[in-house]
């Protein structure tokens, strides 16, 4: 069995070999001198595809090789810049290297760790500026950020116990379970303020004082690893990444609330995730930190896996009790609070991923240090999952009342290709699209609600000109007619026939009276569903009917998409740049394109078949759609 | 499609699920547990092999149709060899997951949830992978192939032939 003293043996222990590489926690110490050298190379979910551990195998072979001493390798989680990947950064300097390919890698043992010269054509490419080379935590990617729920993503061996406690890793458990009665846990967790991460918001302390209150002979804690927004990574980082961390909070609430049971129900699409869990459990009951008697204190709460198996409404707290318990994940009629009456009947505390990760720190610092970051509203910081049409891809961390422009611009880097920015979604199917004079919006849950769209559970895409609001509307309902599990009528019912519309306005059928109907369809869908699936489907098109009305019209009055998207709607064109060869008049099956060799030729619209041969025969692509 | 089930070529993985019924027996909720393990083992869930879980747990078959049916990932039909996951989430699908899903549809000449002749592949339209920083982005068995375009997909796939 381990003990608190043990606890802080292994801190100490692991701390030595970790020396280097904990300087990414604290910038001063960059380029300082130090003990030993770390290559840390990201194996987050992104760059982990692209063969990091064969990559690590050929650093430790080649350091063997060269007889270089003191120099560490290891594979952590997420660094988050998943568009440069797969990225490897060097400790004390700090070195950010991009784009690594096995064959990179003894180039990069024999100049930069052999005879201390960086390799400038590996570098990071805004790790480079005016001649000047940047540590990584000086990129503009990683300036604004602060974290806590990824504070050991990066950083730590996924599979180490020991690295995790190095960095005071189940030290907050030790403290509840030695220092604080079960009230007192109930009290720092109410005075945070830390609001639920899965999208409601709803303050995490008064969710666990109701459970807490209630007396019964059996509690359960279950946390929400299904990640439905169906463009969001956050939960799946910090579980592939860090998962001691989601396993301490969710032992940390166990105790709070007298439960000594928790399920981790994760969907199925995240192997890694599963697999790297499986070790993180087995881990902790090996060190006694689960199972009974934990610290000899007494305590005793365990952890099972529950996989989903594909279905959206399970990340639904009652749909998700369903599935658990072995039934269709259909959501219950909410009569009683889950914390009354939840899985089995019995009372259940239901969090997200990334609301456990951030619970062990608010235990060691306190309340107050918790309040200190973000707003007074929406404190601490907030996970996003950036993607879409934006230069910097990834997975950001940055104090709630950050602006949407600082995420998408001073981070992410704007917009790619030169496309101008039009809008960008949070909150995925549930959420809506913001256009860009709302960028300024601080992002915290009242803020974004008021606009229209919701915080979510962080998923961010961002959205060009060349995206069609219309089609992404259809995108979205698409999927809720897909996902929405056949209870309740509005939801059955209402979503297919927004989505049979959508798809008529897209194809160049909608009618004037289509977009009343839209609109008329969204009230009573959002006043009538029976759960937050329905009650939230509506809220892709009613957003992009506010914001892009006029795109909508394009489609019904003009029967044009001004995005150039929707195929049905687009025409061929023949530009300028034509240097009249003929090449597209004799491959087009219709004849509908005429000109003379030499001159600018023109297609009939009125009998262009929109096949696309001409634009594929045009040897100077002089021939667009629009 | 007429398919008898080979009891004989299955006995090692029929003997492993019935072990495991019998160790989680009396676990609560056990029937996506035991589905769950089905699927992994023989690849889809055999009509004859949900007439022995019903048996050996007392569970309804229309109960465990009922829960097959609501799941995606479980398939009453066998899958190919390979299976392809063509992510088709917010963020592949505004970078042309659609247009890649045209393609290997159009290189296997085959459709969604359908399997090729051969048994080699299978395509299955996914939600997101969780690899969005790479999109479009598609799944082969467990492994991640990102930054695809129309043009590299071809290659992906023929590690597979
Ligand atoms: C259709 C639907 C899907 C949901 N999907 C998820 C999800 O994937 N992950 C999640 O944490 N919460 C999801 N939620 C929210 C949960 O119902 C619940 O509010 C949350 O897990 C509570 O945890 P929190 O307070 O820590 O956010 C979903 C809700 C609805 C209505
Ligand atoms: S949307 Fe395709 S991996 Fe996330």
């Amino acid at each position: 069995m381990m003990t608190v003293e043990e606890l802080r043996k292994i801190k100490e222990e692991t701390l030595k070999h970790m020396e280097s590489k904990l300087y990414k926690l604290d910038k001063e110490k960059i380029g300082q001198k130090a003990t030993n050298r770390h290559v840390l190379i990201c194996g987050g979910p992104g760059c982990y595809s692209s063969n990091v551990e064969e990559i690590k195998e050929r650093f430790v072979e080649k350091i063997a090789e060269k007889g270089l001493e003191n120099v560490e390798v290891s594979i952590s989680g997420c660094f988050g810049l998943c568009e440069s990947g797969p990225n490897i950064e060097i400790y004390p300097d700090g070195t950010f290297y991009s784009r690594i390919k096995i064959e990179d890698v003894d180039e990069i043992v024999e100049k930069h760790l052999c005879q201390n010269e960086i390799v400038e054509r590996l570098l990071n490419e805004d790790a480079k500026k005016e001649d000047k080379i940047l540590p990584v935590h000086q990129v503009d990617f990683y300036k604004k950020q602060e974290k806590i729920a990824l504070r050991n993503c990066g950083i730590i061996d996924y599979n180490s116990i020991e690295e995790y406690i190095a960095l005071d890793g189940y030290h907050a458990l030790a403290k509840v379970l030695t220092e604080m009665d079960r009230g007192e846990v109930i009290e720092v967790m109410k005075k945070s303020n830390l609001r639920g991460r899965g999208g409601a918001g709803f303050p995490t302390g008064r969710k666990w004082e109701t459970a807490y209150k209630y007396e019964a002979d059996k509690k359960y804690v279950i946390c929400n690893a299904d990640e439905g927004d169906p463009g969001a990574f956050m939960d799946r980082s910090i579980l592939e990444g860090d998962p001691h961390s989601v396993l301490e909070g969710m032992a940390i609430c166990g105790y709070a609330v007298g439960s000594d049971q928790g399920y981790i129900y994760i969907r199925a699409e995240y192997p890694v995730a599963v697999k790297r869990l499986r070790t993180a459990i087995k881990q902790a009951r090996e060190k006694g930190l689960l199972g009974k008697n934990i610290l000899g204190t007494g305590f005793n709460f365990d952890i099972e896996l529950r996989l989903g198996a594909g279905a959206f409404v399970c990340g639904e707290g009652t749909a998700l009790m369903e599935s658990i318990e072995g039934r269709r994940g259909m959501p219950r009629p909410k009569v009683e609070r889950t914390a009354h009456k939840g899985l089995w009947g019995k009372p259940t505390i239901i969090n997200n991923v990334e609301t456990f990760a951030n619970v062990a720190p608010i235990i060691l610092k306190g309340a107050d240090w918790f309040r200190s970051i973000g707003t007074e509203d929406s404190p601490g910081t907030k996970v996003f999952a950036l993607g879409g049409k934006v230069k910097n891809t990834g997975l950001v961390e940055v104090p709630m009342g950050t602006t949407l422009r600082e995420i998408i611009f001073d981070i992410g880097g704007g917009t790619v290709g030169g496309k101008k920015f039009k809008a960008v979604q949070t909150g995925g199917p549930s959420g809506g699209c913001i256009p860009e004079e709302f960028l300024d919006t601080p992002v915290d849950f009242a803020s974004l609600s008021k606009i229209g769209s919701i915080m979510g559970s962080g998923g961010m895409i961002v959205l060009d000109e060349s995206d069609c609001m219309v089609d992404i509307a259809r995108f979205f309902l698409d999927f809720t007619v897909d996902e929405s599990c056949g209870k309740c009528v509005p939801c059955r019912e209402g979503t297919k026939r927004m989505l049979e519309i959508l798809e008529r306005i897209t194809e160049g059928e909608g009618t004037p009276e289509d977009l009343d109907r839209l609109e008329s369809l969204a009230e009573i869908i959002t006043s009538s569903s029976l759960c937050g699936l329905g009650q939230t489907a509506a809220n892709p098109v009613v957003s992009t009917l506010k914001y892009f009305r006029e795109e909508y019209e394009a489609h019904v009055y003009e029967k044009r998409c001004p995005a150039g998207s929707c195929q049905a709607l687009l025409q061929y064109f023949i530009t300028d740049k034509c240097i009249g060869c003929t090449k597209c008049a004799r491959n087009c099956p219709v004849s509908a394109i005429s000109g003379k060799v030499k001159e600018k030729h023109v297609i009939d619209t009125e009998t262009c078949i929109k096949c696309g041969a001409c634009m594929e025969a045009c040897p100077v692509g002089a021939i667009i759609k629009k | 499609m007429a398919f008898e089930f080979n009891w004989e070529g299955n006995k090692d993985r029929v003997n492993r699920l019935l072990n495991f019924i019998e160790e989680n027996k009396n676990k609560k909720g056990v029937l996506m547990l035991i589905l769950q393990e089905t699927q992994e083992l023989f690849g889809y869930l055999p009509k004859e092999i949900l007439e022995l879980i019903s048996e050996k747990t007392n569970i309804p078959l229309s109960e465990m149709y009922g829960v097959a049916t609501f799941y995606s990932q479980f398939s009453l039909v066998p899958k190919g060899e390979n299976v392809i996951g063509v992510c088709l989430g917010t963020a592949c699908y505004v970078k042309g997951g659609q247009e890649i899903l045209e393609k290997i549809q159009e290189i296997l000449g085959i459709g969604v949830a359908e399997t090729t002749p051969d048994g080699k592949f299978s395509i299955d339209a996914t939600r997101c992978l969780g690899a969005c920083g790479l999109a479009p982005v598609i799944m082969i068995n467990e492994k991640i192939y990102g930054r695809l375009t129309v043009d590299s997909v071809e290659e992906v796939i023929n590690q597979y032939r």
